[in-house]
């Protein structure tokens, strides 16, 4: 079966963001950039859902402009059989994403579909709920186990109270969370071969889909500072500070 | 402006959290309908008529809503969707699940993680693990919409909502529940607690987190962990507080063997009061800490739980 994994070029995990003074967004130039770490896993998974015979074509496709070419090949490197890259300047909406995502699904009907449960950046978790919705198709939200079995895929969520399994038709849509696998790095050998594997370019404009946004972003501010605290020198001036000054124990 | 409030239950009690997600919707407007889908939930819908500035509950009582299937109910949630204008659910795991299906079946964007209300169509809510704050207008004519409970206070009980059974099931067809593994504890719920103490890497296994609970239990505190420590196994996934795990902002919160990566920091750097022990006096949860002490929690542990 084939398995197509959307993945979301964004800010590198271990750099804080800083907000534009002007507070018309957040200042991403000469930032590191990244593949989003829930991507990462979906691309994992996928690749070793093809280790194991079950998958035979893993498909990783972005939405964005020509930068995240950078994260389909390392998607490649990874593992991913080939790449789509549909190609617009504009920030997208959640939904538009999803209405691009579901023509390629009509397109390519894969089995699985297996995308990050949120990116890092805009932290909205909507993509893969909303492309369930569009093509149909059942979800497993937030999985920490993925098991294919026949024309079934039994999901282990992680959920508020612990985990939830539920068992889901295919074709289904997986979003991950952080414990569904431990991402491998990608060999040099593999980046070489990376870079002759197919990567196809879509203009999003030939779909066909109103992408006009639906949300606008009037500003971004940075969060409130704490005042900076103090370091206490005992356990008893701790817990003086706490009851006395705090007044949150008693 | 009406408003359709989702209730957060496990069919036996309403979950306090949808208490603050109808402030959130009475900053919006005051026509509030609460809708309960689940399975004998009837102690939910009594709760649920209680709640304050609610003029209505729906109730969808059926096996199709037992598990809250995303498919199930977003389903529900449309058919209902055309008398309201805002949609809200709070953002705890099932909301998250079920309101971008939503949102996708109604052909509108959704509004995830409010923390706070402009007016009927701008919202606030952070992006970038908390690191900016964005104000966020909706162009569409509804509005589907999270909300991060951190950011409201709970409403009272002290209402008296009338209850409207519905009868019709939207049972997709595409999913069922397996079963569950969820964690027994005595404790409150982290989203619910006033006092909590979490643990990170520094711990160093599962065992040690014992040490965090003579305290828990001095201080009515909820227990929690960094990822680090969730990854490693030594504690269960739903005790994680960060970005993408609980976001909480209890009035204290003790942070003890986490260093305080900005993932972390993300879901509860709001907390009233905030408490670190580490060993490392360059650990950047220092920097948000009010109170800090650099200390080796193996003696300190055992000290403060001595000394309340």
């Amino acid at each position: 079966m084939k398995v197509l994994v959307p993945i979301k070029r964004v800010i590198d995990y271990n750099v804080k963001v800083r907000v534009k003074p002007d507070h018309s967004n957040v200042d991403l130039a000469n930032t590191k950039m990244a593949i989003n770490p829930f991507c990462e896993i979906a691309i994992e998974e996928a690749v070793r859902l093809k280790e194991a015979g079950t998958a035979t074509e893993v498909i990783a496709i972005s939405v964005g402009d020509k930068s995240c070419q950078e994260q389909l090949r390392t998607a490649l490197a990874l593992g991913a059989d080939r790449a789509i890259q549909i190609e617009t300047d504009e920030s997208l909406d959640a939904l538009n994403i999803a209405k691009l995502l579901q023509k390629v699904v009509e397109e390519e009907q894969p089995q699985l579909v297996i995308l990050g449960k949120q990116s890092i950046d805009s932290d909205n978790n909507q993509t893969g709920q909303m492309l369930a919705a569009l093509t149909g198709m059942p979800q497993g939200t937030f999985a920490s186990v993925v098991k294919v079995e026949g024309d079934k895929v039994n999901v282990t969520r992680e959920v508020d109270g612990g985990l939830q399994t539920v068992a889901l038709n295919l074709p289904a849509i997986v979003t991950t969370d952080l414990r569904l696998n431990e991402p491998r790095y990608a060999s040099l050998p593999n980046i070489m071969k990376a870079k002759r594997k197919p990567l196809v370019v879509k203009p999003a404009a030939d779909f066909g889909i109103d992408l006009t946004a639906r949300t606008k972003l009037l500003k971004v501010t940075p969060p409130a500072e704490r005042k900076a605290g103090i370091v206490v020198e005992s356990i008893d001036e701790l817990v003086e500070k706490l009851k006395n000054e705090a007044k949150v124990i008693s | 402006m009406s408003i359709l409030v989702i209730v957060e239950h496990d069919n036996s009690s309403l979950k306090a959290e949808t208490l603050k997600t109808v402030n959130a919707a009475q900053k919006i407007g005051s026509d509030i309908t609460l809708l309960v889908a689940g399975f004998n939930c009837q102690n939910v819908v009594e709760a649920a008529t209680k709640v304050n500035g609610v003029s209505k509950v729906l109730v969808a009582d059926n096996a199709a809503y037992e598990h809250q299937l995303a498919e199930n109910v977003s389903l529900l949630v449309t058919e209902l969707a055309s008398d309201y204008e805002h949609i809200l659910a709070t953002a705890l795991t099932t909301g998250k699940n079920f309101m971008p299906r939503v949102a996708a079946l109604l052909d509108v964007a959704q509004i995830s993680d409010i923390i706070a209300v402009e007016s009927s169509d701008t919202f606030v809510r952070p992006i970038y693990a908390g690191n900016a704050i964005s104000t966020v207008q909706s162009l569409d004519s509804k509005k589907v919409i999270t909300v991060r409970t951190t950011g409201f206070d709970a409403v009272a009980t002290d209402g008296n909502a009338e209850v409207v059974t519905l009868n019709t099931v939207t049972d997709a067809g595409l999913s069922s529940h397996v079963s569950d593994e969820l964690t027994v504890s005595e404790r409150p719920d982290l989203g619910a607690a006033s006092v909590i103490i979490s643990g990170g890497r520094g711990m160093q296994n599962g065992d040690n987190f014992k040490l965090l609970d003579g305290i828990a239990d001095k201080l009515g505190a909820a227990i929690g962990a960094s990822r680090a420590a969730v990854d490693a196994g030594f504690v269960p996934n739903d005790m994680q507080v960060g970005q993408t795990g609980k976001i909480v902002a209890p009035d204290l919160y003790i942070a003890v063997g986490i260093s305080g990566a900005i993932q972390h920091l993300a879901g509860m750097k709001d907390s009233k009061v905030i408490v670190a022990i580490n060993k490392d006096p360059e650990a950047p949860i220092f920097q948000v800490a009010d109170y800090g002490i650099v200390a080796d929690l193996f003696d300190a542990l055992p000290e403060l739980e001595s000394k309340l």
